[in-house]
Formats: C-alpha cells, structure tokens, sequence
C-alpha cells in the first residue's frame, strides 16, 4: 500500500494522499492540541504586556506574543489541510473537548515569570518541536520547521532576561529565582507522561509523527539545561540533579506526575481563567467577523450587479 | 456562523525568484486577504511581493492519478542533456 | 540635536514670524513638543496592547500586534529624541515610567479605554489620518532627527490608516448590529477630534521644526468624513472634549493607565531590565 510504502521510505505525506483514518485523527488531535496551546500561550505572558519594565522589554514581549499568535496560526492552517475547519477546531477548545499544553494553567506572577517562560518552556518546546520538522505529515513539518525557526529568539530573550535579573539587585536575584523553582517541574512534564505510560507514543512513533520519546526528549532538555541554569547562577529545584558519568546523563528526581494529572483535568490554577479569557476574546469578536462576511456578501453582489 | 473563507498565501522573498507558497488563513475578502497576509508572513521581512488565492479556486491534480500523470516521463531520459555522450575536448555544447 | 536659531535653515513654514533669539525657550518648547507626539504613541501603544489575545480573529491579533509595536518604536525614537532635546541625561524608559499624570503631553483621544473593537479602529481611523498628515509634514522638519523619526514613522501610520479605513467600510457596512455599534463608537471618538489641533508653539513653527496643527485640520478631517461617509455612516455634529492634554490635565483614566505601566519599574528604583 502507498501509504505504508511512503512510510518506510521516510517520505512525506501531502494532504490530498490517501492515508488511513487513525493517522488523519491523531494528526488532527495533535495539531489542534499544538495550535491551541500556542493561542492559550499569549495569555500567560500577554499579562505582562502592559508592566513590561522597560520599553525594549515591551516592545520584544509584544513582539513575542504576536509570534505566539502566528504560530497558532500557522498550525491550524496545517490542521486545515487534514479536512477540517478552523472554526470547528476553536469550538472544540471552547466546549473543552481538546486540550491545550497544561504549562499555560499556571499563572505569571512576577515580571521573572516572563524569562522562566522564554528559557524553559519554550526551551521544552524547542526540543519537543526540532524533530516535528522531519514529522511524516508535509504541512505540519513545513509548519514547525517555521515555528522552530521564529522560537529560538523566545528561548534567548526569556534566558536574557533571567541572566539581567540574576545579576541585578537582591529582589531581582530573588525575583529569578522564584520563577525558575516554580516553573521547574511543570516544563518537565511539558514532555508528558514517562514512556511506559504513553497511550499514543508507540502509534505516533511507527507512523513518522513522533521521533523520539518522551523520556528521551525530557533527558535531552535536562542535559541541555542544566549547564545554561549554571550560567545564569540560578538554581534547579532538584537536589537529586547530577551529572551520571556513566550514563553520559544529568541524573534527576522523580517527577510527581499527579500534579500534571491534576491540572490536566481542569483543577490547575489557571484553567478556568485561560478557558474564560479566550472564549470571551471570541464571543466579543463574533458581531466584527459576522460584519466583515456579510459586507464581502454586499460586495460580491453589488460586483455582479455591475 | 461559518468562518471567513480559506486562502492560500504566496510570497516572492526576493527579486528574481519566484513566489513560493508558505502557508493560509482566513479573511473575509481578497484586500483583507491581502492585509493578513502581509501582517502574517511578512513580519521578518520575508517578501517584496505577495499572493493572496482563494484556496477553493486551486486546481489540483490527483494524488490517486499521479501514476498515469507523472510515471509516463520517467523512461523519457532524453530530454535530459546527460543522455548524450560528446568527444572529448568538445567545448560549449 | 537642536537647530540653534542663528544657523536655522528656511522655514518649512513661513508664518512671517521673527524668531526670537532665547535658546533656553527654544529647547523648553520643542521638548514640549516632542513629548507630546512621543505620549500619543506611547499611550496608543499601551492602548493597543491590550488587544493582543482578545482580538475577534486570530489574524487580528497578529495585524494589531503589528501596530502596537509601530507605536511603540515611535514613541521609543521620540522619547529618546526628546531627552536629547532636554540634555539633562534622561532615557526614554525615565520619561516613560518616572513621570507623573500631569507631566504627560498626549492627547485625550488616546487615554482613554478601548474594549470595543469598533471603538479600537474608529481611534485608530482618526488617530493615524491625523499621525499620516503629521508626519508627512514633520519629515521635512529643520530638526533632522525629528525629520528622520518622522520619514520613518510616515510609511507605518500609512498602513494603520489603511487597516482602521478597511475595518470602518466593513462594520460602517456590514450588518445593522454593526452599523450601530461603528456609528456609536464614531460618534464617542469624535469629540477628542479638536484637540488634536491645540495650537503649538508658534516660535517652533516658524523656524520649521514644528508644523502648524490648524493647517492639517483640513486633510485629516476629509480623510476621516470620507472613510466614514464611505461606511455609510454619519459625521456627528457634536461640541469637541474640553481637552488640555498637552499642558498636562488629562481625562481620569490616564493615572490608571500609567500606575499599570509603571509599577515594576518603579518598585525597584534604579535597577537595570
């Protein structure tokens, strides 16, 4: 069958190739999920927009959630080529039927948050994006090879702005520090449940989506970020972190995966916030989109008409 | 209410090349179209020129045909110069 | 980067004014001046910000994005322009996040709350028609870093006056719900018109570093009663806002704006960002 034929061959995947059901649906379900939690992503660091420090700062913030705002869109255009609509994927993350990345339900409390999010979420969603650009499916590669390239200016500027605090006054070294203690963990689990309990893995892994595990992508971040926190005279909240000879690896502590589960399940500090802000953005747009198409309907006719 | 139609979008990152396709998105009309184009790709000074097409006016071929399309000029080797063999110190050609 | 009177170059516009030779008066007015265009675009830049995540489509958030961070970087050059002006060593983030309700020279149209979009784009509409004009005009300034912002910023309040005209056609004519609510949101904004026409500093423009606001006063209102008219909507007859952004008494809203933008600044005095 072609399909498996292209498979094996490492080949792409286009979208008007004949693929089998349960690949459209997780490619569907993953892409959505991705594109949703880019859009939920704004919202987090959108907070500081306004109590940005310095003008540089806001003007790169503004410039980094725009981005956000972009790659959401780049996704949901890739989703779209999979035969499904924009507007009924938005539907299904206002009526909580898909899930978004569960690191934008907790809340950006200090300006510091803002540097945590840029050096460790988005340095987690750099490693767990790199290989979707080699994914089976054409559109989502092409998409995340430009998503990836637009992100590493995130990672930068969020690592900028804990290196400016960390060697700033006593508040801000403290400043720093409070926001990599508590956005620590949750980056971690920003690669997902461990191995042996990842229902899709092995599917997504045998189809081309997924490349490399969960664990495997969460120790590559660990190595990779364990000698930058040192750079930055920051601290990692794991006192069983050490780098193993033997395994050539930085050995960790366990991660309370109940805590991930919790938040999932809607009981993480921010959900409802996230859910309320990005359904009202949309209902509140409602009455402009409606204008805008009923204005090309005027149009298209008074065209006709003449 | 569905949402605004579909378009496909085309930049020219440069003179002298083509414009390439880079991605969609929806606006209600071609200007506006146009606009988010620009807004969307266009941030990183990616173009000089854009392409804004509905996505419902593409034709395309058939990925089930494309046996019959495509496989027929794989045996046609020449068309291309290398099928030829020249003399030696023949220059130019 | 002042022009000293003596060396002047031709007026941009002769007014027939003698220019008085009082340096000191000078440097006070055009620093004046330069605040007041650098407040407009920072308070509309903090304004426009807060649509980024709550804009009725996704493209949106994108193409407003794109806006607040053109305002922003005008009100960055102007700023830093204005503080070179002032020579007593302060940066745009020092006038940005150190100075007081009463010491902010923007106008009244810009201070204000926008949570409507149609509200949003009829500022906009009349903001960047006045900014296009503006800077069309400050780009032949004898002040050449005001000329070089202004050559800058003329090319990007193009686009936002293209964007505002092309939302105020669709919702001026789009459905009934929203022919109301693009009528209403004119018809709010369009008393905070006027003040966009206080007078200057006549010293300024008649040494061609300044333009005269009255002689924009035609331009920008046909371009805006065009678009408006155009949107089958109508131009409101009504007695402009009292105004005084300019000597510094702004409409309430202004201090909440400014104690969000600079809190965290101001909690850590001196510290580096």
């Amino acid at each position: 069958m072609f399909f498996e034929e292209l498979l094996a061959d490492d080949g792409r995947v286009e979208p008007r190739d004949e693929m089998p059901d349960a690949y459209r649906r997780l490619l569907v379900r993953q892409i959505a999920q991705h594109a949703h939690s880019e859009i939920i992503g704004m919202q987090p660091e959108g907070n500081w927009i306004s109590r940005a420090p310095s003008l540089r700062r806001k003007a790169i913030l503004m410039a980094k959630v725009q981005d956000e705002a972009g790659h959401g869109l780049y996704l949901y255009a890739a989703a779209e080529t999979l035969g499904v609509d924009r507007e009924d994927l938005l539907d299904q993350l206002h009526t909580g039927r898909q899930k978004y990345s569960s690191i934008f339900n907790y809340p950006t409390l200090t300006w510091a948050d803002v540097g945590a999010i840029g050096w460790l979420v988005d340095g987690a969603a750099i490693v767990n994006q790199v290989p979707l650009c080699r994914c089976s499916y054409g559109p989502y590669g092409r998409a995340m090879v430009r998503v990836c390239k637009e992100e590493s200016f995130h990672q930068r500027q969020g690592f900028e702005i804990l290196h400016t605090l960390s060697h700033g006054t006593p508040a801000q070294q403290a400043m720093a520090q409070d926001a990599v203690d508590r956005y620590w963990w949750p980056a971690l689990m920003m690669f997902g449940p461990p191995d042996a309990d990842s229902p899709h893995s092995a599917q997504s892994m045998a189809w081309g989506i997924k490349r490399f595990s969960n664990d495997e992508l969460r120790q590559r971040f660990i190595d990779m970020t364990v000698p930058q926190s040192e750079a930055l005279g920051l601290s990692l909240p794991d006192p069983d972190l050490r780098w193993n000879e033997e395994r050539g690896h930085y050995d960790s502590g366990a991660i309370d995966f109940t805590e991930l589960t919790e938040v999932v399940s809607g009981r993480g500090p921010c959900n409802a916030q996230r859910m309320a802000h990005r359904v009202k953005a949309h209902e509140d747009g409602a009455w402009v989109r409606e204008a805008a198409s009923a204005y090309a309907a005027k149009q298209a006719a008074r065209e006709g008409a003449a | 209410m569905r949402d605004w139609p579909l378009w496909e979008v085309f930049v020219r990152s440069r003179r002298g090349l083509s414009h390439v396709h880079v991605g969609s998105l929806h606006a209600p009309d071609a200007e506006l179209a146009l606009r988010n184009a620009r807004d969307v790709y266009t941030r990183r000074q990616e173009g000089v020129s854009l392409w804004v097409v509905p996505s419902a006016e593409i034709v395309a071929s058939e990925p089930g045909q494309s046996d019959a399309f495509f496989d027929p000029a794989a045996d046609k080797i020449y068309r291309h110069p290398t099928f030829y063999d020249i003399p030696e110190g023949v220059e130019h050609l | 980067m002042t022009t000293p009177p003596s060396s002047s170059p031709p007026p941009l516009r002769s007014s027939g004014e003698q220019l008085v030779g009082d340096p000191d008066r000078h440097v006070a007015g055009l620093f004046e001046y330069v605040l007041g265009l650098a407040d407009d675009a920072l308070v509309s830049a903090q304004r426009t910000g807060w649509w980024i995540s709550r804009a009725p489509q996704l493209e949106e958030d994108v193409a407003l994005a794109n806006i607040g961070l053109d305002q922003l970087g005008q009100a960055r050059a102007l700023l830093a322009h204005a503080g070179a002006v002032e020579g007593a060593g302060r940066t745009e983030d020092d006038l940005a996040y150190l100075r007081d309700e009463r010491e902010f020279r923007n106008v009244w149209l810009v201070e204000r709350q926008q949570r409507d979009f149609g509200v949003a784009m009829a500022r906009l509409l009349v903001l960047s028609a006045w900014q296009a004009e503006l800077y069309a005009a400050l780009a032949r300034s004898t002040d050449p870093a005001l000329a070089a912002v202004a050559g800058k910023a003329v090319k990007e309040v193009a686009y936002h006056l293209d964007h505002a005209g092309h939302w105020v056609l669709r919702l001026g004519d789009g459905t009934e719900e929203s022919h109301r609510r693009m009528q209403a949101a004119v018809d709010a904004e369009w008393p905070y018109v006027e003040e966009l026409f206080t007078p200057v500093d006549p010293t300024l423009v008649a040494s061609g570093v300044a333009v005269d606001p009255a002689a924009l006063r035609p331009a920008v209102l046909h371009a805006v009663g065009s678009v408006v008219r155009r949107a089958t909507l109508t131009v409101p007859e009504v007695a402009p806002a009292r105004g005084g952004g300019r000597q510094g008494l702004h409409t309430e809203e202004l201090g909440y704006l400014l104690a969000e933008m600079q809190h965290l600044h101001r909690s850590h005095p001196g510290a580096t960002w």
